[in-house]
């Protein structure tokens, strides 16, 4: 009935596979959304040939917000770093499957900034990071 | 003339928009803007196609003309809020710009380190930063009136702080998030006895109640054109007249000096000396006719209506289990619902219901500090203004067990 509210999203806020912390981890990083107050925090483990070995995220905010943080998890499990900084906004819109306005549009894209700030070892995440 | 919500709604066109194919809009986001009768619309267009020039100096017909009408607008608002008189009204471009006027100018003149401010935890962010901003600046002190469960402030505490010696009492008339409707005049007598002076932010009080300053005794109020059936870039404060006169000029520029030179100024009289600068004048034409609006139905009936709607709402939202309303009981707020729902996100409730046409406004409605204090971080909010209807309060219930439905 609702095209922004497709199944997948649904599952993927209701039961997460990748949500969690990672101790030890090589990467972590979190920033929030301060229009609507959503959280999340990515933690990776990087393999020996720099690949993304493992990855977890935690935080709260609306079904777009925190759905797109697992989708975007399960597509960067064996990415290496490079190519995880090569990925932009229209990565997590093909994740999603549907169209965002600007307001929702910053809630989809929270925890791909949060990855790739993490990833760059930058010590503040900036829109510019998923334009 | 008796109060006809049907026949108020055939002066807003935007009402009749469909926002989806065969969905017409449910507007219930006023406490964030309102929308705007064809009167207001009109009479910034005619402003424009009959009679735009700059206001002040020029001698032709359309600066004369101009001019008068930004002057006679200034008047009718002086009028809706019973000011003495029109010169004590200056524009501004909303209430933000109104609160910061004062942090600016009188409090940059007459507070120093260690004085204090007291504030409340319901206020807008555009009642906290600006003194934010001077507390880091000036070292000025900073203590909060508590809000209690019940979404009141705490009084009693209020009196403490009084014992302190505030210089200033800034605080909302009405909450924009609770809904809350603040004994405003007690609390100003208050803050008068114990020798401070007052600002009150009425960008939620002056659109929906009949707000009179000189029975306030209120010495500076803020507010806001575009909540109250007004254009967007035009707000106004008010000030007793002594003290706007003592206050020195905020920007600099053209229209606020009596005299210049190469190296100095002076300022001249007020209003024009806290409006530097070309105006909003097209939108201080909307003001006015904003103004005449709501005139022309009465404050009385509008509040009267809102609470009708408040208590009809209310009712049929606390039906809804897993639903959790913030702030007091309808006889102590305004047209203002901001709840909770079944631990589902306020932008997603938002979303869901703007597929049936339902604008509510989901977040923090830039109240932070308050949502802290109830432990969440967003609320949905839904807000009535005049045009709002009993059926629109149905469509709002149904659309949140649409919302129930999609989430399982």
């Amino acid at each position: 009935m609702d095209d922004l509210y497709r199944e997948v999203i649904i599952e993927h806020y209701k039961n997460p596979s990748y949500r969690g912390h990672l101790d030890p981890h090589d990467i972590s990083f979190a920033d929030n959304n301060p229009l609507c107050g959503d959280h999340i925090q990515i933690d990776l483990r990087v393999d020996k040939d720099g690949k993304v070995a493992e990855a977890r995220f935690d935080g709260h905010g609306c079904a777009i917000s925190q759905a797109s943080a697992d989708l975007l998890l399960e597509s960067v499990i064996g990415k290496s770093l490079d190519e995880v900084k090569a990925l932009n906004k229209q990565h997590i819109l093909d994740l999603l499957g549907i169209d965002l306005g600007p307001v929702r549009l910053k809630c989809a894209l929270l925890s791909l900034k949060v990855l790739k700030a993490g990833v760059y070892g930058l010590g503040e995440a900036s829109d510019s990071l998923v334009e | 003339m008796s109060f006809n919500v049907q026949q108020i709604r055939k002066d807003f066109p935007i009402l009749d928009r469909e926002v989806h194919p065969g969905v017409k809009v449910i507007y219930l986001d006023s406490t964030a803007t309102s929308q705007k009768p064809e009167s207001v619309i009109e009479a910034m267009n005619t402003f424009y196609r009959r009679s735009n020039a700059n206001i002040h100096r020029g001698v032709h017909v359309l600066a004369e003309e101009s001019t008068a009408m930004y002057e006679q607008a200034r008047v009718k608002i002086a009028k809706f809020i019973n000011a003495p008189s029109a010169h004590q009204i200056i524009y501004t471009r909303n209430t933000t710009e109104s609160i910061n006027l004062v942090a600016y100018t009188w409090a940059r003149a007459n507070l120093k380190s260690g004085d204090l401010i007291i504030l409340t935890e319901m206020e807008h962010h555009s009642n906290l930063v600006p003194w934010h901003m001077l507390a880091a600046e000036r070292g000025v002190r900073l203590e909060f009136i508590p809000v209690m469960d019940d979404g009141l402030l705490d009084l009693d505490v209020y009196r403490s702080l009084l014992f302190q010696g505030p210089k200033l009492v800034s605080f909302t008339h009405m909450s924009n998030v609770l809904g809350t409707i603040n004994p405003a005049a007690e609390m100003i007598q208050m803050a008068h006895e114990a020798g401070a002076l007052t600002v009150l932010d009425a960008a939620q009080s002056v659109p929906h109640l009949k707000v009179d300053v000189q029975k306030l005794d209120v010495d500076f109020m803020a507010f806001s054109a575009h909540k109250m059936c007004g254009p967007t870039g035009i707000g106004a404060l008010y000030g007793k007249t002594t003290l706007l006169e003592a206050m020195p000029p905020f920007l600099g520029g053209g229209d606020m000096i009596k005299e210049v030179k190469l190296r100095s100024f002076k300022p001249t009289t007020i209003p024009s000396k806290f409006e530097a600068g070309t105006p909003a004048i097209a939108e201080s034409v909307g003001f006015g006719a904003a103004v005449d609006y709501l005139s022309s139905i009465g404050m009385e009936e509008v509040s009267a209506h809102e609470h009708e709607m408040i208590e009809y709402a209310l009712e049929r939202l606390e039906e809804i289990p897993g639903l959790k309303i913030f702030g007091p009981t309808a006889d102590k707020k305004g047209g203002v619902a901001s709840f909770t729902f079944d631990g589902i996100h306020p932008h997603d409730v938002a979303q869901i219901l703007d597929r049936h046409g339902i604008a509510v406004r989901a977040g923090h409605h830039c109240a932070q500090p308050l949502h802290e204090k109830f432990g969440i971080t967003a609320t949905t909010r839904a807000s009535f203004y005049l045009y709002s209807t009993k059926d629109e309060v149905d469509k709002l219930v149904e659309g949140i067990y649409k919302v129930k439905k999609v989430f399982g």
